[in-house]
C-alpha cells in the first residue's frame, strides 16, 4: 500500500512538472491522456488497487482522487490559459481599419419643392384639412370669371396669362380648385381644403421669378367662419412651419377673390425679427396673401353669402423652398443639376 | 403713382409724419409705399446766380470766364466749360462750400491760371432726371427761367427739398391715382380734414355754347362729356412751381396748357384734354365709334387705323383724338395756339384698354381711364384746369360747361349691420367706434336703433359696392393687427390624404429609398420633343400656347421622358454620368386640333437609369446598370402596390426604344390586360443624338395603378412543415423567354410549388451560339403535412416532361 501511495505522489510530481513546461494545447491534451487517459498513468497505477485489502483500498482511492484533482486543475487552468491567449490572436488578426468608408443604403432625395410642399400638407392634415388637386390646363370659368375676375377686371393685368384659346388657359393660380371643391361639395359645410399645385404665369426668368411654379392654397367654409379664425389659423401654421417662436403680420391688400384681403409676413426665422439679410433687414418675411373669400365667389361655388362665411389663403412653394434652404436662384429647382438633388436627402425636420 | 411729399400737404396737414412715417402709415393701411426717394440728391449750398458778364478765358479755348451775381456783395469770378453760358441768365451757381451730388464739394480753385469761385451747374449736376426736362434744358448749364431771386437756395426753387413716395397700388385703389384722393386716404388715416383746390372760375358774359357743342352718339363708350371754351391763351413755359411739381410725379413739363392738363389730372385723377378751338370744325363735339376705314394721325405724328370698337372724338366730320388714348396732330396744341376747347368726360374703361392696347400705348390718362374716373370730379377738374389757364395762360374763360350726360351713376347705399362686421370680423367693435371709422373716410351714414348702418359711399370710392368692402375698410382702419387669433369653431374634421395622394407619396419615399433623385421638369417644351417616343403619346396632338415665349417652350408634355434624357445630358455635360432620376408629373393629352374642352392630364412616373450601379468603393467594383435594374425598380412599385401578380412583361419595338432591350407593361385590368407603359434600353441611335451612354428608363401611367392598388395584406401562417427543394439546368433555344417557362413550371407543379427561383443562365460556345442553359430552384411545400421523397421525384419529372415537352428543353446532367 505504501508503494502505491508513493507511486500515486511521484505521479504527481513527475506530472506537475511536465505541465509545468507545457506551452501549447496539443502538448497539454497528450499530457492529459498520458496521466489521466483511459490507459494513462494514474489509471496504471490504480489498477493495482485490486490487490489491496477492503481498508486500504478508500485510502488509495482517496490519494488517487486527490492526484486526479490536482493534475486536472493545473491541465483546466493551463487550458483556459491557453484558450484566452487563442481567443486575443484571432482578435488580434481579424482587426480591421474602421475609419474606412461603409458600403451606405442607397440614398435619393425628394426634389426640394415637393419636400416643402408635403411639409406643408402635413401641418395642414395634421390640422384636419383634406388635399385637393385640378387641372393645370383651366378654363377662363374658373381660373379668373368664378374669382370675380371678369374679362375685362383691371386686375387680370396683374398676372398674364398662357392662353391656348380664348376660353383655355395654363391655370395662373390654384384658386380654381376652390371653385371646383365648392361646386363638389354641393353646398355642404365645413369645407376645409389645401390645394397644391403647378400654376404658370408669364413672367422673363431670373433668379427669382419663374414662368411655372407651384401654389398651396387653403380654403375654408362653415357656417361662421371669421377673420379672427383666420389669424388664427395661419399663426398656428406659421408656428409650426417657422418654429413656435414664429409671428405673423397682416397688411391690407387687395385681391379679386377675397374681401377683407391682407398679405402676411411672417416674422423672420433666420434673425427672429432683428433683421438681416434674408428678410432685407425689416424683420418681416412676405410669404402669404389671404382674405375672407368674396360673397361673389362663395355664390359662384354655390353657397349663400348669408348662411356661411370663408377664409382662403395661397403661398407660393418656391418662396418657402429659396427662404428655407437659403438658395440663390429659382432657376435651379427646374434645371435639376443631380449635384443640387443631391443636397436635399435630409428628412423633414 | 409717385406723390410729392410736399405736394399733398397742400392738401392735408402732413405735420408730424416725415415721409417715412407717412410711407409706413400708409402702407399699414394697405397702400402700399414702395420707396420714399428724396429729390435731393446731396444738394447743398446752390443758389441763384445771374451772369453779369462772360469772356472767353485768356489760355482755353473751351472756357468761359464769368462773373456772377449771387445775391452777395460782390459777383463771384466763376471758370465755365458749358457753351451754352451767356451774360443774362440766371444759373444755379454751386458756391465755395456747396455739395452737389456724389459728395462732390466745391472749393476755390484755379483753372488754367484763373481762379474760379465756384461752378454754374447743369440740371444733371444738381441731381435732376434729365429726362424730365425739356430738350433746352438737357444741354450745358441749366438756364432757369426769369422771375427768380437772385441768391435764393435752388432747392426751393425747383421744388428739390421734397420727398416722393413712390405707390404701388393694386388694381382696386385707383381713387389714390390722384392727389386728393391720397389726400382722403391720409385723412381716413391721421383723421385729418382735406383741403381742396381752388376751381373759382370768374364770371364773363360770353357763352361757350355759342363757341361749342357737345353731342355724345356711343352712349355705351361716353357717359359723361363736359367742355368749355377758353379764349384768347398765350402759349408759354407753366410756371417753376409747377414745373417742379409735374417733375416730382415724373412728368415732363412741356407748356402751360399742356402742363396744367396733366398737373389737375394728377390733382383730381380726371385726364382732361386741350384742343385748339380754332381747328374743330364749329366747334362741334361728337362722341362715337370709329367707322370702318377711318384714320387718324395721332399727336405722335403715326397714322393709325381705326377699329369698328375705337372710341373717336370727333368734330362732326373726322375723328381728333382717340377717346382717353391720344388727341389727333390735326387739333393738337401748339405756340399758335389762341383758343382753347378743354374736354373732361367720363370714357368707358374696357373701350380705351382696348385702344390702348391695339396701338400700344398706354398714357397716364388712358390707365385712369381703364381703372374709372370718378364721376363726381368731371366738373370740377375741368373748372379747376379753365382757372389756372385763365391764370397762367392768360386765358378768357367763356360762361359755362357745355356737356352732355349719357347715363350718371346711381348713388350707392349700402347697409352693413354692426352685428355682422363683428361676426365677420371676430371683433366686439362699439357703435361709437365704427361711426368713427366711416366719419374718418368721410362716408356719410344713417345709424339704425338695431345696429344697421346705411352709408353713402362718395363716388371716389368706386371699389367698395357691398357690405363686406364695408367691412375691410373697418378692418383697415381699426387695424388688422388688432383683430384677435382664434380658432376655427365647430367639430373637428379628420385630415387625409386620398389614395391617388397617398401612393404618390410612397412612390417618392421608395425611390429615394432606392437611391433616385426626384426632379421636376417643365410642362412646356419643344415641339420636336413631343415626337419622342410616339408610343407613349399615342394619337395626341400637342397643345400650342397661342403666345409661346419661345419655341423651347411652346407646347405642352405630352410625355416625361423627353425632358428626363434632356436632364440627363444636362449632367452629363456636368461630367455626373451616373444618374438615378425619376420624375412623376402631368402629361397633356387630346385628339383635337384645335382644343374645344380640357385636354385630360394624366400622371404619369418616369425612371432614368444611366451609368454605374453604384460606384467604386474600396470593398466593391462599379458595375454598370441594365435592363433588369430598370424593371426591377417596377417590380418593387408592383410589390408595395400589392399588384405584382396583375402585372406582366411583353417584349415590344416602341420607336425610340431598343428593339431587343424593351418591354410593355401590361396591367391586368377589369377591362382585361391594358398596356399602361414600357421599360427599356433607349435606341442607341437617340442616345446617341444625346450624347449618352445606356441609358435605361421607363415611363408608365399612374392612374391604372391608383384603381388597382390593393393595399390590404393577407397573412398566411408560417409553415409548419418543411420544405423541398429541387434544383433544374435545362437547355433552349435561346429565343426562347424564360417567363414562358416559369409559367409552365407553375402550372404543372400546381399548389404544392411553393417558389420558383432563377439562379443563372449560361450562354457559352459549349452549348453553341443558339442555346442557353437555364438553372431555376424549385421549393415544394405543403401546408398540412411533409411531402415525401417518392411524391415530390414524381411532381418534378412532371415538370421536367413538361419543359421537354414544350420548350425541346434539354435536361443539362
Amino acid at each position: 500500500m505504501d508503494e502505491m501511495k508513493e507511486r500515486l505522489e511521484a505521479l504527481r510530481t513527475e506530472a506537475l512538472n511536465e505541465l509545468e513546461l507545457v506551452g501549447d494545447p496539443q502538448k497539454l491534451n497528450d499530457l492529459r491522456v498520458k496521466y489521466l487517459g483511459k490507459k494513462g498513468a494514474l489509471t496504471e497505477i490504480l489498477r493495482g488497487m485490486g490487490a489491496l485489502s477492503a481498508e486500504e483500498r478508500p485510502v488509495i482511492g482517496q490519494v488517487g482522487n486527490e492526484v486526479r484533482a490536482a493534475i486536472e486543475a493545473v491541465i483546466e487552468e493551463k487550458q483556459s490559459v491557453f484558450q484566452q491567449a487563442e481567443t486575443e490572436n484571432r482578435l488580434r488578426a481579424e482587426t480591421i481599419d474602421v475609419t474606412l468608408p461603409g458600403s451606405k443604403l442607397p440614398a435619393g432625395a425628394v426634389h426640394p419643392l415637393n419636400k416643402v410642399a408635403q411639409e406643408i400638407e402635413d401641418i395642414f392634415v395634421g390640422l384636419g384639412y383634406t388635399i385637393a388637386e385640378g387641372p393645370e390646363v383651366e378654363t377662363d370659368y374658373f381660373n379668373f370669371e368664378a374669382l370675380n375676375l371678369p374679362k375685362d377686371h383691371p386686375a387680370r393685368d396683374m398676372q398674364d396669362s398662357f392662353y391656348i384659346t380664348d376660353d383655355i388657359l395654363m391655370r395662373t393660380q390654384t384658386s380654381p380648385v376652390q371653385i371646383r371643391t365648392m361646386k363638389a361639395m354641393n353646398g355642404k359645410t365645413p369645407v376645409k381644403v389645401i390645394c397644391p399645385g403647378k400654376v404658370y404665369r408669364r413672367d422673363d426668368d431670373d433668379a427669382t421669378h419663374s414662368f411655372q411654379f407651384n401654389q398651396i392654397e387653403g380654403l375654408v367654409i362653415g357656417p361662421n367662419i371669421r377673420m379672427s379664425d383666420l389669424k388664427g389659423t395661419l399663426l398656428q401654421f406659421a408656428q409650426l412651419m417657422f418654429g413656435k417662436q414664429a409671428q405673423i403680420r397682416l397688411r391690407p391688400s387687395f385681391f379679386p377673390f377675397t374681401e377683407p384681403s391682407a398679405e402676411v409676413d411672417i416674422s423672420c426665422a433666420q434673425c427672429g425679427g432683428e433683421g438681416c439679410r434674408m428678410c432685407k433687414h425689416t424683420g418681416w418675411l412676405e410669404i402669404l396673401g389671404c382674405g375672407m373669400v368674396h360673397p361673389r365667389v362663395l355664390e359662384m361655388g354655390g353657397y349663400d353669402p348669408n348662411e356661411v362665411s370663408g377664409f382662403a389663403f395661397g403661398m407660393g412653394v418656391e418662396r418657402i423652398a429659396l427662404l428655407k434652404y437659403g438658395i440663390d436662384d429659382i432657376r435651379h429647382f427646374y434645371t435639376n443639376d443631380a449635384r443640387f438633388l443631391g443636397q436635399f436627402v435630409r428628412m423633414q425636420g | 403713382m409717385n406723390v410729392s411729399y410736399k405736394w399733398l400737404n397742400e392738401y392735408i396737414d402732413l405735420n408730424g409724419y416725415t415721409g417715412e412715417a407717412l410711407a409706413e402709415l400708409m402702407t399699414s393701411g394697405g397702400i402700399e409705399i414702395d420707396v420714399v426717394e428724396s429729390r435731393n440728391k446731396g444738394v447743398s449750398g446752390v443758389v441763384v446766380g445771374r451772369v453779369v458778364t462772360r469772356e472767353k478765358h485768356p489760355d482755353a479755348d473751351k472756357l468761359s470766364v464769368c462773373t456772377v451775381d449771387v445775391g452777395g456783395s460782390e459777383p463771384l469770378q466763376i471758370v465755365c466749360g458749358a457753351k451754352n453760358v451767356a451774360a443774362g441768365q440766371l444759373v444755379p451757381v454751386a458756391t465755395v462750400g456747396a455739395k452737389l451730388p456724389g459728395d462732390f464739394a466745391i472749393k476755390r480753385a484755379k483753372l488754367r491760371g484763373v481762379e474760379s469761385q465756384g461752378m454754374i451747374c447743369s440740371a444733371k449736376e444738381i441731381g435732376l432726371n434729365e429726362k424730365l426736362l425739356p430738350k433746352e434744358q438737357q444741354e450745358g448749364i441749366l438756364v432757369l427761367p426769369e422771375g427768380m431771386t437772385v441768391g435764393q437756395s435752388i432747392l426751393d426753387v425747383l421744388g428739390i427739398d421734397d420727398e416722393v413716395l413712390e405707390l404701388d397700388l393694386t388694381p382696386n385703389r385707383s381713387d389714390c391715382l390722384s392727389m386728393l384722393g391720397v389726400a382722403y386716404e391720409v385723412g381716413a388715416l391721421t383723421g385729418r380734414e382735406v383741403k381742396l383746390p381752388d376751381n373759382q372760375v370768374s364770371d364773363t358774359t360770353e357763352l361757350a355754347s355759342e363757341h361749342l357743342s357737345v353731342q355724345i352718339e356711343a352712349v355705351e363708350q361716353c357717359s359723361h362729356y363736359a367742355a368749355r371754351y377758353i379764349k384768347g391763351v398765350v402759349i408759354g413755359p407753366s410756371p417753376q412751381w409747377m414745373q417742379n411739381r409735374l417733375m416730382a410725379a415724373g412728368i415732363r413739363p412741356i407748356s402751360n396748357v399742356v402742363d396744367i392738363t396733366n398737373f389737375v389730372m394728377l390733382e383730381y385723377g380726371q385726364p382732361l384734354h386741350a384742343f385748339d378751338a380754332d381747328k374743330v370744325n364749329h366747334g362741334r363735339i361728337v362722341v362715337r365709334l370709329a367707322r370702318e376705314g377711318e384714320v387718324i394721325v395721332t399727336l405722335d405724328d403715326q397714322e393709325r387705323k381705326l377699329e369698328p370698337h375705337t372710341l373717336v372724338i370727333t368734330d362732326g366730320e373726322k375723328p381728333i383724338a382717340l377717346a382717353g388714348v391720344m388727341g389727333g396732330a390735326n387739333s393738337e396744341v401748339n405756340e399758335s395756339t389762341v383758343n382753347i376747347l378743354l374736354e373732361s368726360a367720363r370714357f368707358d374703361g374696357g373701350t380705351v384698354r382696348k385702344t390702348s392696347r391695339q396701338i400700344g400705348l398706354r398714357s397716364e390718362s388712358s390707365i385712369r381711364f381703364e381703372k374709372g374716373v370718378d364721376p363726381a370730379r368731371v366738373v370740377p377738374a375741368l373748372d379747376r384746369a379753365a382757372a389756372l389757364i385763365a391764370k397762367y395762360a392768360d386765358g378768357l374763360v367763356l360762361e359755362g360747361v357745355v356737356q352732355e350726360v349719357a347715363s350718371a351713376p346711381e348713388e350707392k347705399e349700402i347697409y352693413v349691420s354692426l352685428d355682422k362686421i363683428n361676426r365677420y370680423l371676430g371683433t366686439e367693435l362699439s357703435k361709437l367706434e365704427v361711426q368713427t371709422l366711416f366719419g374718418r373716410l368721410q362716408f356719410s351714414f344713417e345709424l339704425s336703433l338695431d345696429g344697421v348702418f346705411k352709408v353713402q359711399v362718395p363716388s371716389r370710392r368706386g371699389d367698395i359696392t357691398r357690405d363686406v368692402d364695408l367691412i375691410e375698410e373697418v378692418a383697415r382702419l381699426y387695424g388688422y393687427d388688432n383683430i384677435p387669433t382664434t380658432p376655427i369653431e365647430g367639430a373637428a374634421t379628420p385630415g387625409a390624404l386620398t389614395k391617388p395622394q397617398a401612393i404618390r407619396r410612397e412612390l417618392r419615399k421608395r425611390l429615394t429609398d432606392a437611391g433616385l433623385n426626384e426632379v421636376i421638369s417643365y410642362s412646356f417644351t419643344h415641339p420636336d420633343r413631343t415626337r419622342l417616343f410616339p408610343a407613349l403619346n399615342g394619337s395626341v396632338v400637342p397643345i400650342r400656347l397661342s403666345l409661346p415665349m419661345s419655341e423651347d417652350r411652346s407646347v405642352l408634355r405630352t410625355s416625361l421622358l423627353p425632358q428626363l434624357l434632356e436632364t440627363a445630358t444636362y449632367n452629363r455635360n456636368r461630367k455626373i454620368e451616373d444618374l438615378s432620376l425619376f420624375e412623376i408629373g402631368s402629361v397633356f393629352h387630346t385628339e383635337e386640333t384645335e382644343l374645344t374642352r380640357l385636354p385630360q392630364e394624366k400622371h404619369r412616373l418616369a425612371v432614368l437609369l444611366t451609368g454605374s450601379r453604384t460606384s467604386t468603393q474600396w470593398n466593391r467594383k462599379s458595375s454598370p446598370v441594365d435592363f433588369y435594374d430598370v424593371k426591377g425598380v417596377l417590380e418593387t412599385v408592383g410589390e408595395v402596390l400589392g399588384i405584382s401578380g396583375l402585372i406582366s412583361y411583353v417584349a415590344a419595338q416602341p420607336e425610340d426604344m431598343h428593339p431587343g432591350r424593351t418591354a410593355a407593361i401590361v396591367l391586368e385590368t377589369e377591362r382585361g390586360p391594358e398596356t399602361i407603359g414600357y421599360v427599356g434600353q433607349v435606341h442607341p441611335a437617340l442616345q446617341l443624338e444625346h450624347d449618352l451612354q445606356d441609358v435605361y428608363v421607363l415611363e408608365i401611367e399612374l392612374a391604372p395603378l391608383y384603381d388597382a392598388a390593393n393595399f390590404d395584406i393577407a397573412y398566411k401562417s408560417l409553415p409548419r412543415y418543411p420544405a423541398m427543394q429541387r434544383d433544374i439546368a435545362v437547355v433552349l433555344n435561346r429565343e426562347i423567354e424564360v417567363g414562358k417557362v416559369i409559367d409552365a413550371v407553375r402550372e404543372t407543379a400546381g399548389e404544392l410549388l411553393e417558389s420558383v427561383n432563377v439562379f443563372d443562365i449560361y450562354t457559352g460556345e459549349k452549348l453553341g451560339a443558339e442555346k442557353k442553359s437555364v438553372a431555376l430552384s424549385l421549393v415544394y411545400r405543403h401546408d398540412a403535412r411533409t411531402l415525401t421523397d417518392e411524391e415530390v421525384t414524381e411532381l418534378h419529372g412532371r415538370v421536367v416532361a413538361k419543359l421537354e415537352q414544350s420548350f425541346a428543353a434539354e435536361l443539362r446532367k
